[in-house]
């Protein structure tokens, strides 16, 4: 459309204008806002002048070292045993006041591993409790991102036969998406609890007994993995919507030609339905991702982030600092990191799922 | 040989439909037991948790929870607090997002291309990763309003609004979508001498309805729902929406049944209206799939 009487700056701004001032003063300003809070030591309400800090926020958050310890031996040179195991010097009288490593100051325990030998190499980080959300949150998109993806184009799949009814099931399958994933905590803490719960009296009933009740959510070992089941519980009719309208774009001269030819259902789905569902996959795997690195209100009505860390997360971690402790600079560092993450994984899933060519 | 064939493809129908119907029950069985709990006394909430009574309307049933939920917290103004925020984002969002769109597909103006794509790049922008610094933003933006000029945007309406009235998704919603409309036609109309104004009210508009119905949905869904924002912005009970007002059930000493009505009372008209229009909640959804 090329043609003069489309032409107009005056329209295009005005139609324009509001929607695009909107998103750069909501949207794209504290983006670089995040950057800019980063770098200082802002605080929500400060009777001081904001300074500028450098990278010091970051070195907070992300200060990871690790030290090797030889473990405490007696005046004759054994090795002095402690309930079975070596024992080793406290990390305390190293890490705090020791004029020898001033670096060390501050920082905690976040595990340790021993390389066969005496010695013992402990791993230290400066937040001990963020490095735990970083993994917490990567253990939580490693599990959501491919069993999610997964059980959604099952269920597509099983939707999209031609059955009487099949409607029905449909949309039965995609209502908990239209409940707030902040309802369906609350509800599913009900159904985790760990005495009277929904979930412990069907484990007993069909087990006669023999699984006895576990506290879904006080447990550290099973918090975060019910977490990991409830989410996928509610958003996979989410996805499956989005792969049935992938699988509805194939031909179905395709499939009548595989019919013709005696093509078996594997065959079908590796050779037709798969190929024809490539852009949707990609899309899909980067939309559960971003998505699952905002996993928040979960935690929030859930756990708090607990127990013993075991919930905490990336989001967590920003808005318990940014807004629970105001400490405004501190969660836009912690920001900007989710960010970085976001946008390397979503580069590398588009590297990976490119066209071959 | 007919009659093994229709035998065997009977029971391979029944047995499709059993499969189909125990995942419907995975999906059903949590808000079936919210409904049903809503209606009992705790202690008869907790006992029947125990048995397939969980998900039946027996013993004694009631709306006393009901009557308490409205008596330990201000449910009426979160409800009434939802409504405006929900409503009055989806109208204005439908109206600047549809403008937008429009002009960046028919009408030529400089700037056009670069601002698309800059809109086209916060898709990747999570809305956790800006949360923080824009809650430091509005709490100092100044605001004219009755009393005159204020300094900070905490703890009114238009801090839940205005934020979220245009976002990248919803104008390339419409952008999408408008590019498959003939585009002779506008042209002609402007040819004809026809004003922008009444091609997109006349023109334009009458043709996408569909557009419509789909960024007003995702749009309610989104806002209906919010949690994280209105938490951080409204400490004032005054302003909170449901989703915030379920802290005053879960905070202290959790009275499940009490729990369970509010969760019904702010689910319920939502689940209705999906049901109800269905068809469109699940195309809007596709929709966001399609071209992305």
């Amino acid at each position: 459309m090329a043609s003069k009487f489309t032409v107009s700056n005056r329209t295009g701004w005005l139609m324009a204008g509001p929607a695009v001032l909107l998103i750069a003063g909501f949207v794209i300003l504290p983006f670089f806002l995040a950057f800019y809070f980063s770098f200082t030591n802002q605080r929500l309400v400060s009777p001081n002048a904001t300074e500028f800090v450098g990278m010091s926020n970051y070195r907070q958050l992300l200060g990871v070292t690790t030290l090797t310890l030889d473990p405490v031996r007696d005046d004759s040179g054994a090795v002095v045993m402690k309930d079975g195991e070596p024992e080793y010097p406290s990390l305390r009288t190293i890490t705090r006041n020791n004029p020898d490593r001033p670096d060390l100051a501050g920082m905690r325990e976040w595990f340790s591993f021993s390389l066969g030998g005496d010695s013992k190499t402990f791993v230290l980080a400066r937040d001990v409790v963020f490095m735990k959300a970083v993994v917490n949150t990567f253990i939580f998109v490693l599990i959501v991102a491919p069993v999610q993806a997964g059980l959604a184009l099952g269920l597509a799949l099983l939707i999209n036969q031609r059955l009487k009814g099949i409607n029905v099931f449909r949309a039965i399958y995609f209502m908990p998406v239209v409940v707030s994933i902040v309802v369906v905590s609350l509800l599913w803490r009900l159904i985790y609890d760990g005495q009277s719960g929904l979930l412990n009296n069907l484990l007993g009933a069909i087990s006669f007994g023999l699984i006895p009740p576990i506290d879904w959510l006080g447990n550290p070992s099973t918090a975060l993995g019910s977490i990991i089941a409830m989410s996928i519980w509610q958003a996979v009719g989410f996805h499956m919507v989005i792969w049935l309208s992938g699988l509805q774009t194939i031909s179905p001269t395709l499939y009548e030609a595989a019919a013709i030819e005696g093509a078996s259902k594997w065959q079908v789905f590796r050779y037709i339905t798969w190929p024809g569902l490539r852009n949707t996959a990609v899309l899909i795997l980067i939309v559960i991702t971003m998505q699952a690195f905002g996993l928040f209100a979960q935690i929030d009505v859930m756990t708090n982030g607990g127990p013993l860390d075991s919930t905490q997360t990336i989001v967590f971690q920003a808005i318990e600092r940014g807004y629970g402790k105001q400490d405004i600079s501190g969660g836009s560092a912690i920001s900007v990191i989710l960010f970085i993450i976001v946008l390397s994984i979503s580069l590398i899933q588009r590297w990976l799922t490119r066209e071959k060519t | 040989m007919a009659m093994i064939s229709a035998e065997n493809r009977g029971l391979r129908l029944a047995t499709r439909y059993a499969v189909l119907v125990l995942i419907a029950i995975i999906f059903v069985f949590p808000l079936v037991f919210m409904l049903m709990s809503s209606l009992k006394p705790d202690q008869q909430l907790l006992e029947d948790s125990g048995n397939l009574r969980a998900f039946l309307p027996v013993g004694d049933i009631s709306l006393q929870n009901y009557w308490d939920a409205f008596k330990r917290a201000p449910v009426a103004t979160f409800v009434f607090n939802s409504v405006l925020v929900t409503g009055v984002t989806v109208v204005l969002s439908l109206l600047l997002c549809s403008a937008a769109g429009f002009a960046f597909v028919f009408v030529n103006w400089k700037g056009r291309n670069t601002l698309l794509a800059l809109l086209l790049a916060t898709l990747i922008l999570p809305f956790e990763t800006i949360a923080i610094p824009l809650l430091m933003m509005v709490a100092y933006l100044p605001w004219l309003g009755m009393e005159g000029l204020i300094w900070g945007w905490l703890n009114s309406y238009h801090v839940q609004i205005i934020p979220f009235i245009a976002d990248g998704l919803t104008v390339f919603l419409f952008v999408q979508y408008f590019k498959d409309l003939p585009g002779e036609l506008i042209e002609a109309a402007r040819v004809e001498g026809a004003s922008w104004f009444q091609i997109y009210r006349k023109i334009v508009m009458p043709l996408s309805g569909p557009i419509f119905a789909t960024a007003a949905i995702l749009k309610f869904l989104v806002m209906y729902n919010q949690y994280l924002w209105p938490l951080m912005v409204t400490q004032e009970e005054g302003y909170r929406p449901v989703m915030v007002g379920l802290q005053y059930f879960f905070q202290l000493n959790v009275a499940w049944g009490e729990v369970m009505a509010y969760l019904s009372l702010i689910t319920v008209p939502v689940l209705a209206f999906y049901l109800y229009l269905q068809k469109a909640f699940i195309a809007s959804i596709a929709s966001t799939g399609v071209k992305g």
